[in-house]
């Protein structure tokens, strides 16, 4: 080990002394002559459908560079995976927080006056905030196709593999839980912020906070680039507003990050930043405060699982149902992704030959959700591990014991019939009661993840 | 607008500010001295925290104005010119930072406890250290980075 340059060796963050120094820096860091101050006009209700927008007031406000709805938005739908939601509302306000319309102006203060400013008609409709009533058929439509992400034909995404019923049949016991996973919003010390700089050439200059940059140029190329994907082809020098802006029309700049937690993998501020910016030609810096990063920034979704375990006398899974539900917020955002990994992830890292996992994407009024920290598998491996906990005590069994009876070894099968190799489950768990100083069992200690016999 | 006199980091100031503008706003926006970070504007989270005639303020709830005649050290002038603070050093050699965002904050906090107190117990540190959150949680180093800084601060024969 001794002689290697990297493991196993201190290094310094590269970063670090621009931290200690006060040097680092991040986008609010970035001072660029004449920047105006954004603000949005954020929806004060739940649900509604705005009957009348005036904005002509907030636009007449002396030191107002400009205002901007959804019908300067060149392309207003976007999204990771279903282009769904809304850079501006149009007309249907699906959350409290959802922006309306944007204004540039000198000062903070006239920022917020032009806000105040603008005449908003909303007609309140009923929201729906909890996905199990969101899923009843008189529940309050989110959409108007439905509370449900269809995964294909099904109201869920389905993994198998053998016959769960046939397993329940072999089962001593049936074991029933329900799981609650809240929902939890990152809280980085440093909110959201963009700043958007037209250059010269008719380009875009963005500094964002970023954890996926590329991600964000995709979804913004859309935004500005009215919908066509002029990724392929190479730039061509276009008037600044609703002429389409290609990929190496925008120069995207990440700067320091101050804390994401995965709160900075969706489109927060960049869009409406750049949009300003179009429509007033000069640098706009959206900064959002501690109160709407709290509020209206993508957070962990709520997750409700139910597992059904069929288990036998001598502590066996045989078969093991689970349903789980996430609450997505108003858009699809990640969801159809996040279900995938969880339907994986869910079941844990156990031998089942009988399994079944459902889980399902459903829409409330809230708060789009997004990348937190293992969004989708935190809240499984939370439920799996507390049901084995539940198991072992039910059938008075050790829950190392449990773990171990049932740990995956090499040769099985997850629930999506991959065949597992390189398993170290049990030499793990060995490993952590040898650390820990808890008794084995004889029989235990000498387990190994070797292929178990046909 | 009000004229503010003011001497940050050693260096003086004459300036036009909006007499209802707090100190952070003036530092940040009006003189560039970015260390100090806009983190929640409500004084909850020490990101702002500098030392103002020798005592650890918000800058986010500070009247510029009600400072004016007075001295102000933030991040960027803890250290001698050309040289780390040794709390720079140590937070920089113990990985207590891990966004960086919080970093100037905790060290004006830190600095602000050792000068009055060059041998804090770790309880002390936590006490002083208590108004300032890091969200990455990396609140271990930073305490032991102080730890590791006192001696060094102390053999300097106390701070300016």
């Amino acid at each position: 080990m001794s002689d290697l340059k990297v493991v196993g060796q201190n290094k310094r963050r590269y970063d670090g002394l621009g931290h200690v120094t006060g040097t680092a820096t991040y986008v609010d860091d970035v001072f660029i002559p004449g920047t105006l101050v954004v603000k949005a006009l954020r929806s004060p209700v739940h649900k509604g459908i705005i009957k009348n927008l005036d904005v002509s007031k907030a636009e007449n406000l002396p030191g107002v560079h400009g205002v901007i709805t959804y019908k300067d938005v060149p392309c207003n739908t976007y999204g990771y995976l279903t282009l769904d939601q809304l850079v501006l509302v149009e007309d249907q306000i699906r959350y409290k927080g959802e922006p309306i319309a944007a204004v540039a102006a000198d000062t903070v203060e006239i920022a917020s006056e032009a806000i105040a400013l603008m005449k908003l008609d909303i007609e309140k409709q009923t929201p729906v905030f909890d996905p199990v009533e969101a899923v009843k058929p008189e529940a309050p439509k989110v959409r108007p196709e439905g509370n449900v992400l269809m995964v294909g034909e099904r109201p869920y995404r389905l993994i198998y593999n053998g016959d769960i019923e046939k397993g329940f049949d072999q089962a001593d016991e049936i074991i029933e839980n329900d799981f609650f996973f809240p929902s939890q919003e990152h809280a980085p010390m440093e909110t959201q912020v963009s700043l958007a700089v037209p250059t010269d050439d008719s380009r875009l200059t963005i500094y964002t906070v970023a954890q996926g940059l590329y991600f964000l140029l995709k979804q913004m190329q859309r935004i500005l680039g009215q919908g066509e994907d002029v990724s392929s082809r190479w730039s061509q020098r276009h008037q600044y507003t609703h002429h389409g802006m290609g990929f190496s029309d925008i120069k995207y700049i990440s700067c320091n990050v101050g804390g994401a937690f995965g709160g900075k993998t969706e489109l927060h501020a960049d869009a409406i930043a750049a949009l300003m910016a179009l429509k007033t030609g000069k640098p706009c810096k959206w900064r959002w405060t501690r109160e709407e990063e709290q509020l209206f920034s993508a957070r962990h979704s709520p997750w409700l699982m139910h597992f059904k375990d069929g288990v036998t006398k001598d502590g066996r899974i045989v078969a093991r149902q689970v349903f789980s539900r996430h609450d997505a917020g108003a858009y699809t955002g990640l969801s159809s992704y996040v279900v995938d990994k969880h339907a994986y992830y869910v079941a844990g890292p156990y031998h089942l030959p009988n399994v079944q996992v459902k889980c399902q994407v459903v829409y409330t009024n809230k708060v789009p959700t997004g990348a937190i920290r293992g969004f989708g598998v935190t809240p499984g491996t939370y439920a799996c591990e507390i049901q084995m906990n539940m198991i072992a005590e039910k059938m008075g069994i050790d829950p190392w014991e449990l773990r171990f009876i049932n740990a995956m070894r090499n040769g099985d099968q997850l629930a999506t019939r991959t065949k597992m190799d390189s398993v170290y489950l049990i030499e793990t768990m060995q490993k952590l009661a040898e650390i820990s100083n808890h008794p084995l069992d004889a029989k235990f200690a000498a387990m190994n993840s070797d292929p178990r016999e046909a | 607008m009000a004229l503010l006199e003011i001497k940050v980091n050693g260096r003086e100031h004459r300036l036009e500010v909006d007499a209802t503008a707090n100190l952070l706003t003036v530092l940040r926006e009006q003189l560039f001295i970015t260390g100090p970070k806009v983190g929640c504007e409500t004084g909850d989270c020490g990101a702002c925290s500098v030392i103002i005639d020798g005592k650890l303020r918000r800058a986010c709830l500070t009247n510029a104005m009600s400072v004016s005649g007075s001295e102000i050290t933030t991040v960027e002038g803890v250290g001698e010119k050309g040289a780390l603070h040794p709390l720079q050093t140590s937070f920089y050699e113990n990985y207590a930072s891990q966004c960086g965002f919080c970093t100037p904050g905790m060290i004006m906090a830190s600095k602000a406890l050792l000068d009055r107190n060059p041998d804090p117990s770790e309880m002390e540190i936590k006490e002083a250290l208590s108004g300032n959150l890091c969200r990455c949680t990396g609140y271990v180093n930073i305490i032991k980075a102080v730890k590791a800084a006192a001696p060094k601060v102390s053999d300097q024969g106390g701070e300016k």
